[in-house]
């Protein structure tokens, strides 16, 4: 049996004045799974989210969500959707219970079930305490979550969550995976986005990478982690170092291709295991390479993209990343 | 505060229910909002702007202060210069200043709008299956008690300074009415300003451009045989003047007369013109 794909999008397209913030992706989302959309800020995540949220217009290409086509029966679309944004988008004068009655009632709930509704999510989300509190005095962690079960009302089969734990604590980060993967278990089919790793990780079926809006890479966390190492031994070279002797001996010690940091001098080892560093650093002294600092680390994002697309994810200073941050500004304001 | 727990373990030897059924959702959907969604919905969205206004009180500082000031202010200032004394000034001057604060009160529909446009909450709402109309009414319908404030205290601080309007009280709830029905119809012009603009700042600026001359360059507070002829021809297509004229007649005189029916008249082209712009700009925001 083949399910209809809860998401299936060819050749998006979004230009913002002359700069394509989205450039032909296109996605595939089976039902039942959480897919993962990774990058870092300006890579167009957000665009191709609310494209596929009816949010944006789409500008070429097409999208469609359960079978039904996002252009031509946004409607019907919105109807299959639960979308909770990178900022929280609930009402701020309004209470926590009033907020979730309204959107029920909008969506065309009698008024007892709206609050039976919003009784039942309250309770779901640990906030029946605040049930009746101003917006005002949330937590930013109690919003999130307040702003998901504000999705959740109608009991959407897709819920797409933009960026769900940027700017959480770790506890409150934990609380809202167990509440994502509660989703799934549910029924509900997830779309994610995140600049991290290891959320893609822990929670993704599936993660694509995007870049300048595109998809660069596509496949299972296992997959992506094996393309960059479990873990990575990071050297810094002496100055006087035979930079290709030291990339013979990684090359003859892991099997795998060191990649050069742009910084002269340093480079990246993906590791099967944290272990081989030892191996590394002793084909190292027999080969006479000298080495002045070394460190292992997991890998970071960072080095998923540097071993993907060549390039960094521009966090720290990356020239390539100053003109696509323009293209998540909220669309208002790109006139 | 308690951990949200979302998936309570099930007991055991039961599998846990499937809650969302992805293919009956798609058999449930619609293509459209009906019409009766749509009402229901536009009356969801007036609930929530009547909630905001009570939480926010300040919003009734306008529809409050200016009836009162601005109506003992004129009164007392123009009164004796125009007709001679304060009371014989005021049946030409209340409906005046009824439909100057009316027009006031309908402009800051248009930037409330843009305020809440640009809100978090928005985005929400347009993602959301609802009739697109229905974050637009909504609070036009709530912004109804507003403009009954507005005229009903002008009539009010009238009364307290001695205006005794001819029309009675059928002839002042019929004008009130009118008041109210052309100020909701001519919101939905600064509801496509708001729809249209920037920021909300230039919303206020580009409506005060509109509104100014408008009620000043009307009869709301001088007779039109005193203006230079330029001026009263001007002053005599305004649609403002046939609304004070029409105001007039009814509080004065009980009379409906043909402004009353011109200014019904302009009101609902007002309405048909722009509500659906409205709507097509906000949709264009999407």
């Amino acid at each position: 049996m083949t399910a209809t794909a809860a998401i299936d999008a060819a050749g998006l397209v979004k230009t913002f004045g002359g700069l394509r913030a989205v450039d032909g992706i296109d996605l595939d989302v089976r039902q039942g799974e959480i897919f993962g959309v990774l990058g870092p800020n300006g890579a167009g995540k957000t665009t191709t989210l609310k494209m596929l949220a009816t949010l944006l217009p789409i500008d070429a290409g097409q999208a469609r969500v359960f079978g039904v086509d996002v252009a031509r029966e946004p409607h019907r679309v919105r109807q299959l959707l639960g979308v909770t944004g990178q900022y929280a988008s609930v009402d701020e004068d309004l209470t926590a219970t009033e907020n979730l009655w309204l959107f029920g009632r909008l969506q065309g709930l009698r008024s007892a079930d709206a609050r039976a509704a919003a009784r039942r999510l309250l309770g779901q989300f640990g906030l029946e305490d605040a049930a009746d509190k101003p917006i005002a005095q949330f937590s930013g962690g109690m919003r999130r979550r307040l702003d998901l079960a504000a999705s959740l009302i109608t009991r959407p089969p897709l819920i797409f969550l933009d960026e769900p734990t940027t700017g959480l604590d770790p506890r409150t980060r934990g609380q809202m995976w167990d509440t994502i993967r509660g989703l799934v278990a549910d029924g509900c089919t997830v779309l994610l986005t995140t600049q991290y790793l290891d959320e893609a990780d822990q929670l993704a079926d599936r993660i694509a990478v995007i870049d300048h809006g595109r998809k660069v890479a596509e496949g299972t966390p296992e997959e992506l982690k094996t393309s960059v190492g479990d873990s990575a031994l990071q050297l810094r070279l002496a100055p006087d170092a035979d930079t290709g002797l030291a990339r013979q001996v990684v090359r003859r010690v892991t099997g795998a291709e060191p990649v050069l940091t742009p910084e002269s001098g340093r480079m990246n080892v993906p590791l099967d295991t944290p272990d081989q560093a030892a191996d590394v650093l002793i084909g190292f002294r027999q080969a006479g390479v000298t080495v002045i600092s070394v460190s292992v680390a997991k890998p970071t994002l960072d080095e998923v993209f540097l071993a993907i697309t060549g390039h960094g994810t521009g966090q720290a200073g990356d020239p390539d990343a100053a003109g696509p941050a323009a293209a998540e500004r909220p669309p208002l304001e790109v006139k | 505060m308690s951990t949200a727990t979302v998936n309570p373990v099930p007991p055991a030897g039961r599998v846990p229910p499937r809650v969302v059924d992805p293919a009956a959702a798609v058999a449930r959907t619609r293509p459209r909002p009906s019409a009766a969604e749509a009402v229901s919905q536009t009356l969801s969205m007036a609930w929530r702007a009547l909630k905001k206004m009570r939480r926010n009180p300040e919003q009734f500082f306008d529809v409050t202060l200016q009836p009162l000031l601005f109506t003992a202010m004129f009164a007392y200032v123009f009164g004796g210069a125009i007709s001679g004394n304060v009371r014989g000034y005021l049946p030409l001057m209340i409906p005046g200043i009824v439909a100057q604060t009316v027009l006031t009160t309908c402009m800051s529909s248009g930037v409330q709008l843009r305020e809440d446009m640009d809100k978090g909450v928005f985005d929400r709402f347009k993602a959301l299956p609802i009739a697109r109309i229905a974050p637009l009414a909504g609070p036009m319908i709530a912004d109804l008690v507003r403009y009954l404030i507005a005229a009903g205290l002008t009539f009010v601080m009238g009364l307290i300074i001695g205006y005794r309007p001819g029309g009675g009280v059928p002839g002042v709830l019929g004008a009130i009415a009118l008041a109210i029905f052309t100020g909701w119809s001519i919101a939905w012009v600064f509801t496509w300003v708001g729809t249209i603009a920037r920021n909300a700042r230039s919303v206020q600026g580009f409506s005060m451009l509109i509104l100014f001359p408008l009620t000043f360059l009307s009869n709301a507070f001088v007779p039109v045989r005193t203006l230079p002829s330029g001026l009263a021809a001007f002053v005599k297509i305004n649609p403002v003047s046939h609304l004070v004229s029409a105001t007039r007649d009814l509080a004065n005189h009980a009379a409906i007369s043909g402004e009353v029916g011109w200014t019904l008249l302009a009101g609902l082209v007002v309405i048909a013109v722009f509500a659906p712009l409205s709507v097509r700009s906000y949709r264009r925001h999407l």
